[in-house]
């Protein structure tokens, strides 16, 4: 075994700066080569998330509502089909819910996803699968120009099982993107 | 020292998460399901392996003084590269994960190894070590994962066994991590014990 | 190496009074049974008798063939649990299997990992109790409404509790003064009924079983508390006599937070236990992601017992 380095002023410096230029240098080409992966798979599920919410469309806009983001889907002959809203509440039983909510250009709501919740586990925070397609609480394809209500409040929506705070919240963040789209959809 | 006994040591006898406890911040969180564990799990063995390897290399040119943060710079390079990579090539698992994985940088198994094990030892052992510990820490946190898994959620390996409904929540919240992990300890004790 | 036996309260001397506590609180807990068979039927009943029954089934199994001593099932402790656990949950069908999981995870997480009665750190029924909300919050959240007296047949439309309504801002009214008073309002099977709690804490306080000071210092908290928020703002904060009459602050204060094994010895302690369920409970309610905070509370009040111990010693008797 080769006789230790002594700890020397100007062997401890020489070793730590050899040994960060070389971590350095790894870094760099690893991040040169992963790079391009890293850019596509955040591209690609924002897009995953945006096409989840919205009908088949062939270019993507993204453009500003009264400080609300939305992206506009135009189809191939450059007519509008539908349009995401990012739209939020604080009336969710955990405070702060954010969702992604996609109409089509008729204003029926086309999709939505869960951005942020801080719901109960296993209550509220059902509010991502519930609402869908085909779930209990189905809310694709209902138009908000009628407010989206819990059945309890004389509605149309079923109410999450035990959160109907959630679920009135999650009306409420449909009902505001609504808004936001008729101010800006029809364009 | 033979190999075998480095083996055994990282596997069962000094396991990282039964028998040392170290590392139990991942433990807890990431074992939410079987697969999360596991990912966990490889992606520090592949930290331990090389940071032990780089680490066993340099072990005479590394003045005591400064060995620390000789250390630390090394692993904290691999785990980099794993974050980048992942985060690249593997989206999902790495947004599962995600605050874990830069985390294996102060994860106490690999400092560790590379303080008590791979700055003594050979190229060859210390490779062998960071592999062993590193399997034994990604088998550990699978079966807690799997534990978890199953009465959390109802499902193996992401397979559910009972339809769209719920398992017993408590197992995939913080608390049920702690519960598992507990009584899963208190059993391989007993088997070690016993055998 | 069991030179020096060292254990939490309550040190008893013989088999023969923690066998007598434990039935005296047993006892005291039968008006609550009744009230809820009342109000809820049969499910209520079944519900009682499954918790129990498995509670007493797994002190047994584990006693027989993990730990392998000498059977406790007869002092009664795993009755109290069981019954506690049963009054702490909704009397709906679904419950009388769910209780069973409870029962196990009392018994077995709660209890017996720590060495069986006087060495669990936490009060073992809400420990189940906490366990199933986390776990099956659905169920364990949907009420059974309250109609006629002795329904026999079970009801599967779900009424909402008074904290539900309040919680959820609804139009339904709350139930009168003396409803909830004599327990005539949604809620778990044990806890509803005021009068019925009373009658047991009084029946324990006149046999010494418990003292006055956690029930005082943890319902006047929460009434003193609930009292300020609400004099701060009456639109959004509930008044505190219906705070104190609803949910399970009387069952809890009476009967979980006295329990001996996991709360504070002497008596200046107690005053500060209870004062930390009450704040703690009231905290919880108005801005916890539950809506009821009672058994938190007293389980992180469980979690403080040793260092209030610590601070506050026992008065000797001879000194």
């Amino acid at each position: 075994m080769a006789k230790k380095a002594q700890s020397t002023l100007i062997n401890m410096l020489l070793s730590l700066t050899t040994i960060a230029v070389v971590a350095a240098a790894a870094l760099a080409f690893v991040s040169s080569v992963t790079e391009e992966p890293i850019l596509n798979a955040q591209k690609a599920k924002k897009e995953a998330a945006i096409k989840a919410v919205l009908p088949a469309f062939d270019k993507l806009e993204e453009t500003s509502i009264d400080g609300t983001n939305c992206t506009k889907a135009y189809g191939p002959d450059g007519q509008l089909v539908g349009m995401a809203i990012e739209s939020s509440t604080e009336k969710g039983f955990g405070g702060h819910l954010e969702a992604m909510v996609g109409f089509d250009a008729e204003g029926n709501v086309s999709g939505y996803q869960i951005l942020q919740t801080a719901e109960t586990p296993g209550l509220g925070a059902k509010a991502g699968e519930w609402f869908q397609k085909g779930n209990k609480g189905d809310v694709i394809g209902m138009n908000p120009a009628t407010e989206l209500k819990v059945k309890k409040d004389g509605g149309q929506v079923d109410a999450i099982s035990g959160s109907t705070i959630t679920s009135r919240a999650f009306c409420e963040i449909i009902n505001n993107a609504y808004k936001t789209f008729q101010k800006g959809g029809n364009k | 020292m033979k190999a075998t006994d480095i083996i055994k040591n990282g596997l069962i006898k000094e396991n990282p998460t039964w028998v040392l406890v170290l590392g139990m911040c991942p433990t807890l969180a990431t074992t939410t399901s079987a697969v999360n564990g596991m990912m966990m799990g490889l992606a520090t063995t592949f930290v331990l392996v090389m940071s032990n390897i780089v680490i066993s290399l340099l072990k005479s040119v590394i003045p005591d003084k400064v060995r620390i943060p000789a250390f630390i710079v090394v692993i904290a390079t691999f785990v980099t590269i794993v974050q980048m990579v992942m985060q690249g090539y593997m989206p999902d698992m790495y947004e599962t994960l995600g605050l874990f994985i830069p985390l294996i940088v102060v994860n106490c198994i690999v400092l560790g190894r590379a303080e008590a094990f791979a700055s003594k030892n050979n190229v060859w052992h210390s490779l062998l070590d960071g592999l062993f510990m590193g399997l034994g820490f990604t088998w550990a946190l699978t079966l807690v994962g799997l534990v978890r898994e199953l009465l959390g959620a109802g499902a193996i390996f992401g397979h559910s066994l009972i339809g769209g409904n719920d398992g017993m929540l408590l197992f995939i919240l913080a608390p049920g991590g702690f519960i598992v992990l507990g009584f899963l300890m208190a059993l391989v004790k007993k088997i070690q014990k016993n055998s | 190496m069991n030179l020096l036996k060292i254990s939490g309260s309550p040190h008893v001397h013989s088999d023969e009074s923690t066998k007598k506590i434990m039935w005296r609180v047993n006892l005291a807990l039968v008006p609550m049974l009744l009230t809820g068979i009342a109000y809820f039927g049969l499910n209520a009943l079944l519900i009682s008798i499954v918790s129990v029954a498995c509670c007493c089934l797994f002190q047994w199994l584990i006693e027989k063939f993990i730990l392998k001593v000498p059977s406790t099932v007869c002092d009664g402790s795993a009755i109290v649990t069981g019954l506690l656990l049963a009054f702490n949950v909704p009397a709906t069908a679904d419950m009388i299997w769910l209780v069973a999981i409870g029962a196990l995870v009392a018994i077995g997480v709660g209890k017996m990992t720590f060495g069986g009665l006087g060495k669990n750190p936490f009060n073992p029924a809400l420990v189940g109790r906490v366990f199933l909300l986390i776990s099956f919050p659905v169920q364990m959240t949907t009420w059974p409404s309250v109609g006629k007296w002795f329904p026999m047949t079970t009801d599967t439309v779900s009424g909402p509790t008074p904290l539900g309504i309040l919680k959820e801002g609804g139009n339904i009214d709350l139930p009168t003064l003396t409803e909830m008073f004599l327990g005539h309002m949604g809620g778990s099977l044990g806890e509803v009924s005021a009068i019925a709690i009373l009658i047991g804490a009084i029946y324990l306080l006149w046999r010494k079983v418990i003292s006055w000071h956690i029930p005082v210092a943890f319902i006047g908290t929460a009434f003193v508390f609930s009292g300020i928020l609400w004099l701060v703002d009456p639109t959004a904060f509930v008044d505190p006599v219906t705070t104190i009459l609803t949910g399970g602050i009387m069952l809890g204060a009476c009967f979980m937070a006295t329990d001996m094994v996991t709360s504070p010895m002497a008596k200046s302690g107690q005053l500060i236990f209870g004062v930390g369920c009450g704040l703690l409970t009231i905290i919880i309610r108005n801005w916890g992601a539950y809506p009821e905070g009672v058994s938190f509370a007293i389980l992180l009040m469980n979690a403080v017992t040793p260092l209030i111990n610590r601070w506050c010693k026992p008065t000797r008797f001879a000194c």
